[in-house]
């Protein structure tokens, strides 16, 4: 009788590749059941590890997640193609992971850098951060918040945000805090994805038609100033997480890469310039930025003692 | 509006739920080549991790046997399980939900 | 070559009698196929144009958690819609040319989504009532006559109901909110119910394919039947979750087992068909837009590929 059951179920297995969608809710987006890449990772702050630095560089690598998973997110039911909409939206959600994950790092690290809410708010700390701060406060590179271009711009950008965060992620995987460590793990995967995502689409579109040729040329003249942004590091950056100027040499090295497979060449343009030193990292944002958070706080912020 | 020819060709997709498995097939989708047709079957196919190994086949290039062997006059014209004949005319007044 | 067609009929129609599946390469009436392609593309044409309203707030979702949500939910919409437009490609019609049909107004889709979404509580209320309602009409069509529309329909019916949950779950979480939450919630639902019902389509006496396409297994439920059966399962939904329907006619009808109800605006409903609706051109013009700024891309991803295969071949 046993046997029988069993040759069935092997038998359903074999003829639905989907026979155990419902019997582990993990993997599904809705519901509360969200998988848990933190479960038995010890949060306490390493010795020797500033706290105050830690949360400060994790709302660096929140942001920059955060603001593009946003401008991301802007692609849907805009995309080229079904499948490709379908392709941009799972970027987009692995990055609305990754920054959940680090501004409610942040937040354990620092709780003075949460916004404070009227009492008995229920809003969770990764929501206050990510809906209850200023344009200002935002640590993410001017990069992550341009507003979006044409699919050419998307690929361009994916390709060189992907590519050097994937640079810096890698070196995360060893980090002390066991919480960035573990982050920078999962991460890893994702974004070596979507480095291979845009790769994959910017050698298409360089050797597809003169006008994704064209296009992708115009990408590049708008992404590239905004690249040297990148590899300026800041204290907290050298002291807490991995400098970006130690990077840069690899990031450039997979950038030509690509190009060169491409047949393309990087636009001759100078860096976009600091205000008085200060850039993304700094809170000196572009105009985009602002108006970007205007729509994503609305409802957030009209309801600071609301339930989602 | 013009005509459009870039339609990107048909792939059939097959993916091994679980090592041990056979690969099932379960579905298809649009891609300009056999590259691009997995890295789609991967986004559309498993979003929920379903799949551990996956193959994508030109649905032009699946030679199906035909329901009714015995009688060639309805092997139907070639002998592709997938056809694009755009000529179905379909009426514009139809009520729906 | 005429070709006697009877036999073939015969073993379709016996086919079908006997309950099993007609799959792609089997003969089958033109009117069968045509009626097919009508119904299964509408279907993905409404799950395509359902991305829009819901997608109209995943930029303003007010925590993490639920934009992860709603992303993954209008993601999975273009994935329905994919898998059904794969469903109509083994009847002879591509994407391409089905996306230009919706285009220029040639093939129709559901209403529903010609209505605007307000609120962050229609999100809720479009997971628990419009795919509450999708699912009364998709359930019996995971046994639709025709093989491949009938798998897609398997896969889609098992993530419906996970969107319907997180619908109901937005809208539990939004009554334990504030007063303004709870408000939100009650004036979404009033503005949802009726539209919900008219998903269902038009009364039996005024469907007249309805017949038909019950014969040939491709619709197993009238539509008064189904909507009847939406309104039983609605009502002890909605007081659980503390809120009202719109329709002082809503009572309980003992001898009958079931919810008597009031009747959906049908001159409404007809003005939103026709195309009139409060959101039809702009829903149409969205969807071209992506899909003309989308041609250059498609087609620079086929020349590459033609190059490919060309430096393959020297």
């Amino acid at each position: 009788m046993n046997d029988i059951h069993i040759q069935q179920d092997a038998e359903d297995a074999h003829d639905n590749a989907y026979a155990g969608l419902l019997s582990n809710d993990a993997h599904w987006a809705f519901g509360t059941d969200f998988e848990d890449p933190l479960a038995g990772v010890d949060t306490t702050i390493p010795d020797g590890l500033d706290a105050a630095e830690l949360a400060q560089y994790c709302l660096m690598l929140g942001d920059d997640a955060l603001v593009y998973a946003h401008r991301l997110s802007e692609w849907t039911s805009r995309a080229p193609d079904l499948e490709e909409d379908i392709a941009i939206a799972n970027l987009a959600l692995d990055l609305v992971g990754q920054a959940r994950l680090l501004l409610a790092r942040a937040a354990a690290a620092d709780s003075s850098i949460v916004p404070v809410l009227p009492e008995g708010s229920p809003v969770p700390d990764e929501d206050r951060l990510a809906f209850f701060r200023e344009a200002g406060d935002f640590r993410n590179v001017r990069l992550a918040e341009t507003p979006n271009g044409d699919f050419a711009e998307l690929v361009t950008r994916l390709l060189v945000l992907s590519t050097w965060r994937l640079a810096i992620f890698e070196r995360l995987v060893g980090h002390p805090d066991a919480v960035v460590s573990a982050i920078a793990a999962k991460g890893v995967k994702e974004l070596a994805y979507h480095r291979d995502f845009a790769g994959r689409w910017f050698v298409t579109l360089a050797g597809g038609t003169s006008e994704s040729r064209r296009r992708l040329t115009d990408a590049m003249r708008a992404v590239w100033p905004l690249i040297p942004e990148l590899g300026e590091g800041t204290d907290t950056e050298r002291t807490v997480g991995v400098d970006p100027a130690a990077v840069a040499l690899e990031v450039g090295v997979v950038l030509d890469q690509v190009l060169a497979v491409g047949g393309m060449t990087a636009p001759d343009v100078p860096g976009l310039a600091r205000v008085r030193g200060r850039a993304g990292r700094q809170g000196m944002h572009s105009e985009a930025l602002s108006r970007m958070l205007a729509e994503m706080q609305v409802v957030a912020r009209a309801h600071p003692r609301g339930r989602w | 509006m013009t005509e459009n020819q870039a339609e990107w060709p048909l792939y059939e997709v097959f993916i091994r739920s679980k090592r041990g498995l056979n690969h099932v097939h379960v579905g298809s989708l649009h891609a300009p080549d056999a590259e691009l047709a997995l890295r789609h079957a991967r986004d559309v196919y498993t979003r929920r991790n379903e799949g551990v190994s996956i193959w994508v086949v030109p649905s032009a290039d699946i030679t199906a046997s035909s329901p009714q062997e015995k009688d060639p006059l309805f092997a139907p014209s070639g002998d592709k399980v997938y056809r694009h004949p755009t000529f179905y005319d379909i009426p514009s007044n139809v009520p729906h939900m | 070559m005429q070709v006697d067609e009877a036999p073939l009929e015969k073993a379709f129609d016996a086919t079908i009698g006997a309950g099993d599946r007609i799959e792609p390469r089997d003969w089958m009436p033109e009117k069968y196929r045509q009626t097919l392609i009508r119904q299964v593309a509408q279907h993905a044409h409404s799950e395509i144009i359902g991305m829009q309203p819901e997608g109209n707030w995943i930029t303003r979702a007010p925590s993490l958690r639920r934009k992860a949500v709603l992303l993954a939910k209008v993601q999975d919409e273009a994935g329905h819609g994919l898998y059904l437009y794969s469903a109509t490609e083994t009847l002879g019609v591509s994407r391409d040319e089905l996306t230009r049909r919706l285009i220029e107004g040639k093939q129709k889709y559901s209403s529903i989504f010609n209505y605007p979404t307000l609120t962050y509580a229609d999100v809720g209320s479009i997971g628990w009532l419009v795919d509450g309602a999708a699912i009364c009409n998709q359930v019996p069509l995971c046994r639709t006559s025709y093989g491949p529309y009938g798998r897609a329909m398997i896969r889609i019916c098992k993530e419906e109901s996970f969107h319907q949950r997180q619908g109901y779950e937005l809208l539990m979480t939004m009554m334990r909110g504030t007063d303004e939450q709870r408000a939100m919630v009650q004036e979404s639902v009033n503005r949802f119910w009726w539209p919900a019902l008219m998903m269902f389509g038009p009364p039996d006496g005024d469907s007249p394919n309805t017949a038909q396409s019950m014969e040939w297994g491709i619709k197993r439920h009238t539509n008064d039947e189904l909507r009847q059966r939406f309104v039983d399962m609605s009502v002890p939904q909605a007081e659980a979750l503390g809120v009202t329907f719109p329709d002082p006619e809503l009572q309980w009808n003992e001898e009958r087992g079931s919810y008597d109800f009031g009747e959906p605006d049908w001159d409404e409903f007809w003005q939103v068909v026709k195309g009139n609706g409060p959101c039809n051109t702009q829903r149409i013009a969205h969807r071209k837009a992506a899909y003309d700024d989308g041609a250059w891309v498609r087609e620079a991803a086929l020349a590459f590929a033609a190059k490919a295969r060309a430096d393959e071949n020297d």
